[in-house]
């Protein structure tokens, strides 16, 4: 099975060590993954902002970058959810490619069949269902299924947990006190459960809960649960 | 306004209360600061919230109320002119007389006309969002006749000179306290020791209104739904002031969106159970009435219906954007909305707020007369995830954010973005440039964590710094660890 | 400009007409929704759907003269069967003449039948037919006493709008008035009758016909 990584811009520039994990894992677990270089952005920010004609070379080249793997993973349920919803109406030509793009924990669990990756993590963790991966791709309970069997791992419930973070792409900046708002909601909820570690299934939606945990100097981390599912030894 | 000797039949934008004064992140930032209001707005989401969730869960066929709900609706845009002559053939045949407005202004003065031939200078009224769209009160008021809303939110919202914030609850935005405090000052008829136990409230508004029914001689409503083969209306509602408006009055006038029909009586079945349960969280709403024009010696023998078009010939103009004409007002979207919970329903500036106002008011007015409103949103998907007849709302939201003006800013760096990232060899550059721009910018290291962020960055990139830390472009970008492996 | 203006309901007609240029294909309305409840003790769950509602469930025909021990005047529909007056006191005011609202603030409590009730939601529904009178005869009176045989009670929602005539004024009755406009906190009593007491009687006690 030949398997293409989707890295995500945002992974690319600031979250390498998310995409390093998947790798890993997928490494670990005896399959080839490869990365191809033309690969850039989704489109989605442009999407979903009202620009559509900027989004479609963007969508046109993922087709044409992935065209020939039998998975594309995406170490992002949002990025997914584009590519899956979107696509399809952006670009008809795509359709079969977003058809075979998961985000991770649905090509672990449902392609791979795979729940326990073989990590162990001694950690106290959070996890928060970010809204695309759990509205629009309906990962369900995936990713805290592949948590449960990390060793070592204490999970414990996030209140509110499917509440929005508040983040929202380019809703963060255009409507930045109701962002903020939701936002200290989100955090408080998160202290509240006195975890060391908040993961989630989004990058971009960790950089905001995890801007504000750091901003109140919470010393909850903010982790990709790729990078959870990654470590096997000692807490990095 | 004057109206042209042929019919034009360009679909057009309608007027009333359905256009933001002020974008809506201005509004929502000084909703946001008002803590009284997020509480309020708090405590009566969550209850709502659970309450709904009980009452939907218990429907085993749920999903399939759901699907018959939404694929009904679209049938009746689909045959909308069908209907509506069929349904003003039912009506009529049945002694109702059947009214035509294109717009707010022209229903406004048929409903006027309508109360002076009846011989009154006063109304009393069942909540309804059709006249609080097309400020019915207002339009009555200046020519003298006074409009008394019955529907204990409505008339709290109304002796508080306020809008309603609300589909369901219009005075959401109160707690109990202030509703009392509004009560003493505004309700003359009030005990002085009035307290503010709800049910002390609603006894005093009970009080109030009862003469006001009894001798009433006009009644305006709205309808929740109207059926095409029969002519009938329905009314859905809890306090009964609804049924001593539809059954004392001699005049009843009610004003129907034209989107409000269904096409056949049985059509009812889907819908009495989708929007209580959906609405108040409730199995059934306390009281639901229909009437069938005139029913001799039976309520009101002088019936009337407004059919108002006012913005929604151009929503069905939109394959995409019509859905939203499904809407039947549950308000479950607003309920469960991130967004409406900080925000509350006034920064929405029109009377329909939340998610489905955020799709429904832009494509009334034309989106450009209410450019915020489709990006009020984070795109979360929680409305459409409740929504009875199943409206997509966030792909509504992004189709019309392609028809929004674009600030010129915004658009340069979007283009200029896109340019970047259709060309992989661009793309690659522009991350080794980020990660040298960002350098003297200043990190922060986390003790604790061992993150390193940004604390502060120039416009526009601060509205996001303002309260959260920003990441730091990698030292290695994913691509340049993978070229060294 | 000379000529006749275009009536509004051609305008808006031509409207909407020129909205649906696309020409939406046919939708088919899957009705996969429960029509027949399953077999279920209707009675049971319509009496505990009443009492979540706060109505009062009475069992049985005898209830009735105790109920109506505690009432002055009674305002009643022209049909009501007279058995249901049995021994019963106090002052009956029957709707003909028409009584006039502020007659009818004056009563106690109404008593009437209904056309049937929904056991999954709870209601009653009134349709003016037989034991039912006007619709402000359930109304304006603080306290609405309604007979129902248990053959009237159907399952689901769907049974009940099959078995009404869309012609005839309808109430459906969900518990007493109630409101949840402050605070989202349910409160029983507002404008309409703020006691609700249903008398359950078995199929076999059948109305006297005629009306």
């Amino acid at each position: 099975m030949r398997i293409a990584l989707f890295i995500t811009c945002v992974n690319d520039l600031a979250y390498p060590q998310t995409g390093i994990a998947v790798t890993r894992i997928l490494r670990r677990l005896g399959h080839t993954v490869e990365f191809p270089v033309a690969q850039t952005c989704c489109g989605q920010m442009h999407a979903n902002t009202g620009y559509r004609a900027e989004a479609v070379p963007m969508v046109r080249g993922f087709a044409d970058t992935f065209d020939g793997y039998d998975a594309v993973v995406a170490p992002s349920g949002s990025c997914t959810a584009m590519i899956r919803d979107q696509y399809p109406r952006l670009h008809p030509a795509a359709a079969s490619v977003a058809g075979r793009t998961y985000e991770l924990s649905e090509l672990l669990v449902d392609v791979l069949g795979v729940t326990d990756v073989g990590a162990a993590f001694a950690q106290t963790v959070t996890y928060h269902p970010t809204c695309h991966s759990l509205r629009m791709l309906r990962l369900g309970d995936k990713p805290l299924t592949l948590l449960r069997h990390v060793r070592g791992i204490r999970l414990v419930e996030l209140d509110d947990a499917t509440e929005c973070c508040g983040f929202g792409g380019t809703f963060a900046l255009k409507n930045a006190a109701v962002s903020t708002a939701m936002l200290a909601d989100k955090c408080a909820r998160v202290r509240e459960t006195g975890a060391a570690v908040l993961a989630a299934a989004d990058n971009s939606c960790l950089a905001h809960i995890g801007g504000g945990l750091d901003r109140a100097r919470s010393g909850v981390r903010a982790m990709h649960y790729a990078e959870i599912l990654a470590m096997t030894g000692h807490y990095a | 306004m004057r109206h042209p000797a042929t019919p034009a039949g360009v679909p057009s934008t309608g007027g009333g209360r359905i256009r933001a004064p002020l974008p809506f992140p201005t509004a929502a930032r000084s909703a946001v600061a008002d803590d009284q209001l997020r509480a309020n707005l708090h405590r009566a989401t969550r209850t709502i919230r659970g309450k709904r969730v009980r009452a939907v869960d218990e429907v085993p066929d749920w999903a399939a109320l759901r699907d018959a709900g939404a694929a009904i609706k679209a049938d009746v845009q689909r045959r909308l002119p069908e209907l509506l002559e069929r349904f003003e053939a039912a009506a009529t045949a049945a002694g109702a007389r059947v009214h035509w407005a294109r717009d707010a202004a022209e229903a406004c003065r048929i409903v006027v006309e309508l109360t002076r031939a009846a011989g009154a200078d006063e109304v009393v009224k069942v909540k309804s969002m059709a006249t609080q769209e097309i400020e019915l009160n207002e339009a009555l008021a200046a020519a003298g006749i006074a409009a008394h809303e019955t529907d204990l939110a409505e008339l709290i919202v109304q002796l508080g000179d306020d809008t309603p914030s609300h589909i369901l609850v219009p005075a959401i935005h109160y707690n109990r306290t202030q509703i009392r405090d509004i009560f003493r000052r505004r309700m003359a008829d009030a005990p002085a020791d009035l307290g503010a136990e709800p049910r002390e409230l609603a006894e005093a508004a009970r009080l109030h209104l009862r003469r006001r029914f009894l001798e009433a001689k006009v009644a305006v409503s709205g309808a929740n739904f109207a059926v095409a083969d029969t002519g009938t209306l329905v009314v859905v509602e809890s306090e009964g002031n609804g049924r001593m408006c539809l059954t004392l009055p001699q005049t009843l006038i009610s004003v129907v969106g034209v989107e409000k029909l269904v096409p056949s009586f049985a059509d009812l079945e889907v819908f009495l159970q989708l929007l209580p349960r959906s609405s108040t969280g409730e199995r059934m709403n306390p009281y639901t009435s229909m009437w069938t024009g005139v029913t001799p010696g039976d309520g009101p023998q002088d019936v009337h219906v407004v059919l108002v078009d006012n913005g929604r010939s151009a929503v069905l103009a939109d394959p995409v954007g019509r859905s939203a004409l499904s809407c039947i007002r549950c308000s479950a979207c607003l309920n469960v909305c991130p967004v409406y919970g900080r925000a509350g329903g006034h920064a929405y500036g029109s009377v329909y707020p939340g998610p489905i106002g955020a799709i429904l008011s832009p494509q009334l007015t034309g989106v450009a007369d209410n450019a915020s409103l489709p990006f009020a949103s984070t795109l979360c998907g929680a409305c459409a995830d409740v929504c009875p007849v199943k409206i997509d709302i966030p792909e509504i939201l992004v189709h019309l954010r392609q028809q929004a003006p674009h600030p010129v800013a915004e658009r340069t760096a979007m283009r200029t973005l896109s340019w970047i990232m259709r060309s992989p060899r661009r793309w690659a550059l522009a991350l080794r440039v980020a990660r040298r721009a960002a350098g003297p910018l200043g990190a922060w290291r986390h003790r604790r964590t061992g993150t390193r962020t940004l604390r502060r960055l120039p416009w526009p990139a601060s509205a996001w710094t303002r309260s959260r830390d920003a990441p730091l472009p990698a030292p290695q970008t994913f691509r340049e660890w993978w070229e060294k492996q | 400009m000379v000529g006749k203006a275009v009536t509004a309901r051609a305008e808006v007609l031509a409207r909407l007409r020129a909205a649906l240029v696309d020409a939406p294909t046919p939708v088919d309305v899957p009705r996969h929704y429960r029509r027949v409840a399953e077999s279920v003790d209707l009675v049971e769950l319509f009496v505990d759907r009443l009492v979540d509602y706060r109505a009062v469930v009475h069992h049985g025909f005898d209830a009735l003269p105790r109920l109506l021990a505690g009432v002055d005047r009674l305002a009643v529909p022209d049909d009501i069967p007279g058995h249901w007056l049995t021994g019963f006191a106090g002052q009956v005011r029957r709707d003909t003449p028409p009584l006039s609202p502020a007659d009818l603030d004056g009563m106690d409590a109404v008593l009437t039948g209904c056309a049937v009730a929904v056991a999954d939601t709870g209601t009653i529904v009134l349709d003016a037919g037989q034991a039912q009178g006007r619709r402000v005869l359930t109304l304006v009176p603080d306290r609405h006493i309604c007979v129902v045989r248990t053959g009237q009670i159907v399952g689901l929602v769907p049974e009940a709008v099959a078995r009404l005539d869309p012609r005839a004024p309808q109430t459906w009755i969900s518990g007493p008035s109630a409101t949840s406009d402050i605070e989202l906190d349910r409160v029983e009593g507002v404008h309409g009758p703020r006691r609700l007491e249903v008398v359950l009687i078995p199929d076999d006690d059948v109305i006297a016909p005629g009306r």
